[in-house]
């Protein structure tokens, strides 16, 4: 019995031994060098892998990021300047810095002001409504309302107002990936600046149609009627195949222009409310609550202008 | 045995409401609105202004690249507006907007009615012809014809098939082209086969059609090298590279054209363009149009201008019936949905059917069975519910490798799916991604 089970250990031994001088010469001869720096440069990456960046990951990114010679074309939107300096901290090298950014929504077309001539009983995806119609409005521009940006979003930072039927971004969670962007058929999701104090102002429309044709299809078009345009003393506003649109960088957000637009579509963001005793708003995301305040503010600011207005745009 | 093709196809009801009715000439619209893009490829380029007048058959546009058509005014009268006007699928494109004065034609056209059998014009004045009058695929696809005669050098095509199958249910404008411009048509067919330099060419009709098959059977005995195939009624017979299959036996390559197996195909509509064309000197500016529909009072086929808005269309039909639940611009399988009647009739629009609101809701979407009914059906041999899937999930590359790209959009997927599934709409997604995502390859 012995014999057996010392043969038993001595073949088995034996195996292990050889295995191990081949495993090891093996690790040897086919080892590959990975830089070791690529490893300290994804712990202080997000890891949200959301491709925001323009890699496929954060791995790819910390590669690249270690190959490259300088940072300057690459930048993480998730972690932003905090990151990208801690990024430069490990490789030795300088990054750029840029202003941190936020999705906006360029259509407020709720139902109430944008009705709907038609009903689409297909496959509830933005991408292929888009490419069999227009939409359900008259506006072929405004936002479809099935959400693929929502799906898009890595970060829960988008959900679908069941009410205007318009997606809204919640400022706190956005990292400005860039995914919705990408998602939207229409191209109605911009990548704004955040702002001073995250305040901004920015045009909530894209169509380009002529006056009377948007504001036959949407009460809350831009019609390119130029008040704004003409109320502008910075030159932050141009206008484009009857559109305006609101340059982030010269922007003051003087509210001027906010006043003058006859259909509501310039919008502010977290701006102090205007009153005889301005108070400022809580830092809450409701962007809807506030907004609706401004407009009515608008609204009585500009009762009469308006009614002026849209004679002239008609 | 009559001929078909083998993989896939289904047999949905006929509902060949006008296959017995004339084709009639609508009056002329008071207004008609002219999209520089009729065509597949590149818009034309206008050259027309404001407040010029225009005579029917002038050129009002002309083409804007190889792959792009010539544009005819359909009426004479006065450019009052040129801008974007909402197109079939409801996107704003670039139209001419003509107010119709009288009835005005260009001196160049010969507008008798004899029938002109002899030409002696060379190949090449043939497709110069054919290229200047703006003639495209009258089957629905609208691909520039000039284009598909002038094939690749290294290539020589062999037969030529002229497509009168009409597999589409409801539609009878190629019925009735064929029962009441036989001639005509055949002598269409004499001219591209002598454009395309091939002895050979086969007119294909599906078995519903007996009257149009034994009319064109006696008139071709007068057209040496023109043989009429009966075919089996089988959906989508009238797709290009089933039609081949099943006249021919031939099978293009995946992926390919026609001409890779030495075929050319063009549409009966499109034969008896050529013949208008290259005869009488007239270019496309009208065409035969069905418009039907269960609910509507005078089913019918009617000549119709392009630029008519389809309301005048409908009202000539008896008006547009109160259980209407959707307009359709082409036939029940693979036509779209109009957003508005206001859309003008284009060189595409090969009929207008109108579905009652119960048949065309779709039902409610359940989850896959597993069936393969769709896998059975697909006419070019894919995967339907895996395309789906890949489309649902994003997984682009892989529906690339599952060759999503062959897709024909026939619908018979969609048709035949117990589950009421919408899996065309998602393959076509997956085809919209795969499409991007060899552009952006082609780009680097």
């Amino acid at each position: 019995m012995n014999e057996v089970i010392i043969a038993t250990i001595i073949t088995i031994s034996s195996v292990g031994i050889i295995a191990a001088v081949i495993l090891y010469w093996a690790s040897q001869k086919f080892k590959v060098f990975e830089d070791p720096r690529i490893d300290e440069v994804e712990e202080v990456l997000p890891s949200a892998n959301c491709g925001g960046c323009g890699y496929p990951g954060c791995r790819p990114f910390a590669e690249a990021c270690v190959k490259a010679d300088e940072l300057d074309n690459l930048y993480c939107p998730v972690g932003g300047n905090e990151t990208m300096a801690n990024v430069a901290k490990v490789l030795g090298k300088t990054a750029a810095e840029k202003d941190k950014m936020v999705a906006v929504i360029r259509c407020n077309g709720a139902p109430q002001f944008r009705k709907k001539t038609t009903t689409f009983d297909g496959a509830l995806n933005c991408t292929i409504q888009s490419n069999l119609y227009s939409g359900e409005s008259d506006c072929p521009y405004g936002c479809l309302g099935l959400g693929e940006c929502v799906d898009a979003c890595a970060f829960d930072a988008m959900y679908m107002d069941p009410e205007t039927e318009l997606p809204v971004v919640i400022e706190d969670k956005c990292t400005a990936c860039g995914a919705c962007v990408a998602a939207c058929p229409k191209d109605i999701i911009e990548l704004r600046p955040v702002g001073k104090n995250s305040r901004r102002i920015f045009v909530s429309c894209i169509n380009q149609d002529k006056g009377g044709t948007a504001k036959k299809a949407c009460a809350v078009a831009c019609t390119g009627c130029t008040l704004c345009f003409k109320e502008c003393k910075y030159d932050a506003i141009t206008i484009e195949n009857f559109l305006a649109y609101i340059d982030p960088v010269k922007c003051v957000l003087c509210r001027k222009c906010v006043v003058v637009c006859p259909t509501d579509t310039i919008w502010e963001v977290n701006l102090p409310v205007r009153k005889a005793k301005p108070v400022i708003e809580n830092k809450s995301n409701n962007i809807k609550n506030s907004e609706v305040d401004i407009v009515a503010m608008a609204k009585e600011n500009s009762a009469d202008e308006t009614k002026a207005n849209e004679n002239k745009t008609e | 045995m009559l001929k078909t093709f083998h993989k896939g196809g289904v047999h949905p009801p006929e509902n060949k409401l006008s296959a017995d009715k004339k084709i009639e000439t609508l009056a002329l619209p008071k207004l008609v609105n002219i999209p520089v893009s009729q065509h597949l490829g590149v818009p034309a380029k206008l050259i027309v202004n404001k407040n010029d007048y225009v005579k029917v058959g002038q050129l009002i546009a002309e083409q804007g690249g190889f792959v792009s058509a010539n544009i005819h005014s359909p009426v004479s009268g006065k450019v009052i507006k040129i801008d974007n006007v909402p197109d079939t699928a409801g996107y704003k494109r670039l139209a001419v907007t003509i107010q119709v004065e009288g009835d005005e034609w260009d001196a160049s056209i010969d507008r008798s009615f004899d029938i002109k059998k002899d030409f002696n014009s060379s190949s090449e004045e043939i497709i110069k012809k054919i290229q200047e009058a703006g003639i495209v695929g009258l089957g629905g696809a609208t691909f520039p014809s000039h284009v598909k005669l002038m094939p690749p050098k290294d290539s020589k095509p062999e037969v030529l098939i002229i497509n009168g199958v009409e597999c589409e249910p409801y539609l009878t404008s190629d019925h009735r082209l064929m029962l009441e411009k036989g001639i005509e048509m055949l002598v269409g067919t004499k001219l591209l086969m002598s454009a395309l330099k091939v002895e050979k060419a086969f007119v294909g009709i599906e078995n519903n059609k007996p009257d149009a098959i034994k009319h064109l059977t006696e008139l071709s005995k007068d057209f040496k090298g023109i043989e009429v195939v009966p075919l089996k009624v089988q959906y989508p017979q009238g797709g290009e590279k089933q039609l081949i299959k099943a006249v021919t036996g031939r099978e293009v390559p995946s992926g390919g054209l026609p001409i890779a197996v030495g075929t050319v195909v063009h549409n009966v509509g499109t034969a008896y363009a050529v013949y208008e064309a290259v005869q009488k000197n007239k270019p496309l500016f009208e065409r035969v149009v069905t418009i039907t529909g269960k609910s509507l009072k005078n089913p019918g086929n009617y000549l119709v201008r392009f630029g008519t808005p389809v309301k005048d269309l409908i009202d000539a039909a008896g008006g547009l019936p109160e259980d209407t639940g959707k307009i359709i611009s082409g036939g029940p399988m693979m036509g779209k949905a109009l957003n508005t009647t206001d859309v003008p009739i284009t060189k595409g629009t090969s009929g207008i059917l109108i579905l009652p609101d119960d048949e065309s809701k779709r039902r409610e979407v359940k989850p896959c069975i597993r069936c393969a009914k769709c896998v059975t059906v697909c006419p070019m041999g894919l995967e339907p519910f895996l395309l789906m899937t890949l489309s649902e999930k994003g997984l682009y590359e892989r529906s690339e490798k599952e060759d999503v790209m062959d897709c024909i959009e026939c619908g018979s997927c969609s048709y035949t799916c117990p589950s009421d599934r919408p899996l065309l709409d998602y393959i076509r997604l997956g085809k919209n991604r795969v499409g991007a995502l060899r552009r952006a390859r082609s780009m680097k």
